[in-house]
């Protein structure tokens, strides 16, 4: 698994496409320090940004990648080597060149403007975890996605609508059910809600930690108040690792069973 | 003792499609074996079965005596060409040679493989930057660097130049000499005619023919190979009527739903 994830490793870290993503955050990041020095106001900034892009670069990045190797897979898979060593290192090597290219876009302006000298540092620290798991979670699932659909189109578009639902539908539709049902006690709904979206899971994780109420909404509220803030963040991680630990347990299965 | 390749009762179907259909196949023989048959005929499902690529629904595939369901080891026998010569498009050629290397824990010919194709000049650039060509002649080098007992190479000469192909034939006889099974699957007759020494010829999912070279022209009155096959995808029997029926199987061509002399004349 550590060879077919170090060989991928150094084929997409050189690609245009994750160059192009590093730079963007890096350029963002300056650009939002450039218009306000509170570290803060800019985390909060950077947070919806991150809560959008990173699923949504992650799923395109990652089934893209599992489709162009496809000859590349098939050659590994006439070496002698498990299945689940080839689809666990490609994968690893997908997310992992996407946390490293969050992580340098936005730490190194972050670092510049002096983030090691300033108290909300684990904030941020946070925000980078944050970014890392989600980009781990939608690898995954754009892993998945490939792996059930050899049709490249059909693909494609159900990783489109996989981001679409969970960074916009999701919220509208549980919007919806929470002003429909508005009589009835829906905390207990609200919870469940959140944890099957790891975007909205993320965005209270973070504010949780910021510790801004006022963004937090109501199912951050409900949260809150059900959970408290430490007890909180600890389940909403340990939720968010379970997002990542499933999908990449469905990859060994079904890449274990499928043909190529 | 084992044969080196054994399938027995092979069984593969995607949906409603049967790919392959109690199939059979011992191959054991040093030399070259061609299979060949029509589009749909099982060929790269046999061969990706081979691998392990394809999971068969029943039946057994033995390679060096093992049985290969569930392992994946029995692939350090096996030295694989792929179809499609397509590699991480930011690697540089020498890397992905280090990487095969590195895959399997046994010594590599590869600086020899490299030179043998002159690809020297190469190592250094990405492999992004080749051209077909090139990218064919990368792929022979990682498929040939280990000598492995069994070879299995995928439409070999595809992309290749005149100079290239008359290096892949001199390489396959050295291979050969050393008394390798190589399986070879091409559309291009006039290289099974000069390379091959025997003849899998399969059929909606079955071995339909299995013969030396020789033995097939005698039966079939001394035809070119191209002649052969047509004659064997259009279901005409060999030239002499008093002429035993290829093992046994012309029933088999008659019955076939596949482009039969009589639907040719419809």
């Amino acid at each position: 698994m550590r060879k077919v994830c170090r060989y991928s490793f150094y084929d997409i870290i050189r690609s245009k496409w994750l160059v192009s993503y590093t730079a963007f955050f890096f350029i963002l990041s300056v650009a939002l320090f450039w218009l306000t020095p509170d570290f803060s106001k800019v985390m909060v900034s950077i947070m919806n940004i991150i809560l959008v892009l990173v699923p949504l670069v992650a799923t395109m990045f990652g089934i893209m990648y599992f489709y162009n190797a496809r000859e590349f897979t098939e050659l590994l898979l006439s070496q002698p080597l498990r299945r689940r060593d080839i689809f666990l290192g490609q994968y690893l090597a997908v997310a992992g060149s996407l946390s490293c290219a969050f992580l340098f876009g936005v730490g190194i302006p972050f670092v510049f403007f002096g983030i090691f000298k300033s108290p909300v540092i684990f904030d941020f620290a946070s925000i980078l975890l944050i970014g890392i798991m989600l980009s781990f979670i939608f690898s995954a699932i754009s892993f998945l996605i490939a792996l059930r659909n050899e049709n490249k189109i059909k693909g494609f578009g159900i990783a489109i609508f996989v981001w679409l639902f969970f960074a916009i539908i999701y919220d509208g539709l549980f919007i919806l059910l929470l002003s429909f049902f508005s009589d009835y006690p829906l905390e207990n709904v609200a919870l469940a809600g959140i944890i099957g979206n790891p975007i909205d899971l993320s965005r209270i994780l973070i504010l949780l930690k910021l510790d801004i109420s006022v963004l937090l909404g109501y199912t951050g509220a409900v949260f809150h108040k059900a959970l408290g803030a430490s007890a909180g963040i600890l389940i909403a991680f340990s939720i968010l690792l379970a997002w990542i630990v499933v999908p990449v347990w469905r990859i060994v299965k079904v890449s274990s069973t499928r043909d190529y | 003792m084992n044969p080196r390749l054994q399938i027995t009762e092979l069984h593969k179907s995607f949906g409603k499609l049967k790919v392959l259909d109690r199939f059979d196949l011992d191959l054991d023989q040093p030399g070259i074996t061609a299979i060949l048959g029509p589009n749909g005929s099982g060929k790269t499902t046999l061969i990706k079965s081979i691998l392990g690529m394809v999971l068969p629904d029943q039946g057994e595939i033995r390679v060096m005596g093992e049985d290969i369901k569930g392992k994946h080891f029995y692939r350090e026998h096996i030295d694989y060409l792929p179809q499609i010569a397509r590699f991480p498009e930011n690697l540089h050629v020498h890397e992905v040679i280090e990487m095969v290397k590195n895959l399997r824990k046994k010594p590599a010919q590869d600086a020899e493989m490299i030179s043998f194709f002159e690809l020297e000049d190469q190592l250094e650039k990405k492999l992004g930057q080749l051209s077909g060509g090139t990218r064919q002649k990368i792929n022979l080098v990682l498929a040939c660097m280990f000598d492995s007992p069994i070879m299995i190479l995928d439409e070999p000469t595809a992309g290749l130049d005149p100079v290239a192909v008359l290096k892949l034939k001199q390489l396959l006889n050295r291979e050969k000499a050393k008394g390798k099974l190589i399986l070879i699957t091409t559309h291009i007759m006039s290289f099974v005619e000069e390379m091959s020494d025997r003849l899998v010829f399969l059929l909606n999912g079955k071995v339909l023919v299995n013969e030396t070279l020789p033995d097939l022209k005698s039966t079939y009155g001394e035809k070119s190979v191209e002649q052969i096959i047509a004659d064997l995808m259009q279901g005409i029997p060999p030239d002499t009527n008093d002429q035993p029926s290829i093992n046994g199987h012309k029933k088999d061509i008659d019955q076939n739903s596949y482009t039969t002399s009589e639907s040719l004349k419809k």
